[in-house]
């Protein structure tokens, strides 16, 4: 696999285990591309839930400009800053 | 607040979730912080929580863009308050406590500093009381968490001066609150709604009429409540809820506001909602 590739796998593999994850605290199916916060599936509280769960899940930081609500809205979108972040 | 006349320092006592909180809103806003407390490891952990929470408020964009923040001081003496242009007590919901943190505080700031409570239901007038200045108590009764809410329930005591009054509203202003002002009452307005609403919710729980997710899922879908009771209990913190209760009770004669058994069970246990990690929800361990 080239390097593009192996980073998709990552990022497919990420989102896969939120998904997982906003399933386990939602307590419904989340698709995802689903926008949680359009949805009214998540509030201000818990995307500061999703802020601490990827940093310690993934071992990333996020600070500065990449602290802010729009990458938090889906499962697709916080694999995209995990996966961006870790290289 | 650069653009401020006033120049703010905030001494703040009380370094649990409503003080780290609290320090949170002022230090996003430019506000330098004195946060005192007696207990030195409550100082640390408060030092993660001040952090975690101006993130939380920046990831949410309730802070105003290119102010820096202002500085955190953490301390355990008295004295590092003598500069101070207002005090915020936000000590543990128990008369004595807060008076005692009052009194320390009356001694330790310059004449006509405003005092202010966050007491969310002890009438302003009985803490007052026992002060050299009385005109210089008011209360102001911040919602958890306090950088999200907006609004600030002001009560004002029969000797709350009116500088005191004009002070605290320009100082709310300044942090970008919306202050309504009522007049003093044990329980104000929102406590003593809202607490008793809350233990009942917790009896409807503990007599099995329906779980504490169908009790706040009906409770916000039906109601139009934001977060529904039980939610709303955790982000108070079970023991200040049942503390509250308690207080009001004691005031209010009110039997609703009798702390019900499964709160005060849960208080035993050590679930005291979100600060712990587990209340009436599970949080996991990130939030603890």
């Amino acid at each position: 696999m080239s390097d593009t590739e192996t980073a998709s796998a990552d990022e497919a593999e990420i989102s896969a285990s939120l998904t997982r994850y906003l399933h386990d605290k939602l307590k419904v199916e989340v698709a995802p591309d689903d926008d949680l916060f359009a949805t009214g599936l998540a509030n201000s509280m818990f995307a500061m839930e999703l802020v601490v769960h990827l940093e310690q899940t993934f071992g990333v930081m996020i600070e500065g400009q990449d602290l802010k609500l729009d990458n938090f809205r889906s499962a697709r979108s916080m694999a995209g800053l995990v996966t961006r972040l870790r290289s | 607040m650069g653009t401020e006349s006033e120049t703010y320092q905030l001494g703040i006592l009380g370094a649990g979730v409503m003080g780290s909180g609290i320090a949170a809103l002022a230090v996003g806003h430019g506000v330098p912080v004195v946060l005192m407390d007696t207990d030195p490891q409550a100082l640390e952990r408060a030092r993660a929580a001040v952090a975690h929470q101006v993130r939380h408020a920046g990831l949410v964009a309730a802070l105003p863009a290119g102010v820096p923040r202002g500085e955190l001081v953490l301390s355990t003496s008295p004295e590092d308050l003598a500069g101070v242009t207002a005090v915020v007590e936000a000590v543990t919901e128990d008369f004595a406590a807060k008076a005692k943190a009052l009194a320390t505080a009356a001694e330790a700031v310059t004449p006509g500093t405003p005092l202010l409570t966050n007491t969310s239901g002890i009438p302003v007038d009985e803490l007052a009381d026992g002060l050299p200045r009385p005109g210089d108590v008011i209360g102001t009764h911040f919602m958890n968490p306090p950088y999200l809410i907006k609004m600030v329930e002001v009560s004002r005591g029969p000797r709350t001066a009116d500088t005191t009054l004009a002070a605290t509203e320009r100082l709310l202003t300044g942090l970008a609150r919306q202050p309504v002002v009522i007049r003093d009452a044990p329980g104000f307005v929102t406590s003593r709604l809202l607490h008793p609403m809350i233990n009942d919710a917790i009896r409807v729980v503990a007599e099995g009429t329906a779980s504490a997710e169908a009790v706040d899922q009906l409770m916000r879908g039906c109601l139009g409540h934001p977060t529904g009771p039980l939610r709303t209990a955790d982000l108070i913190g079970l023991d200040n809820l049942a503390d509250a209760l308690t207080a009001l009770h004691l005031r209010t004669g009110d039997e609703r506001s009798k702390p019900c058994v499964l709160l005060l069970e849960k208080v035993r246990a050590g679930d005291l909602g979100r600060k712990t990690g587990r209340g009436f929800y599970d949080y996991g361990e990130g939030l603890k």
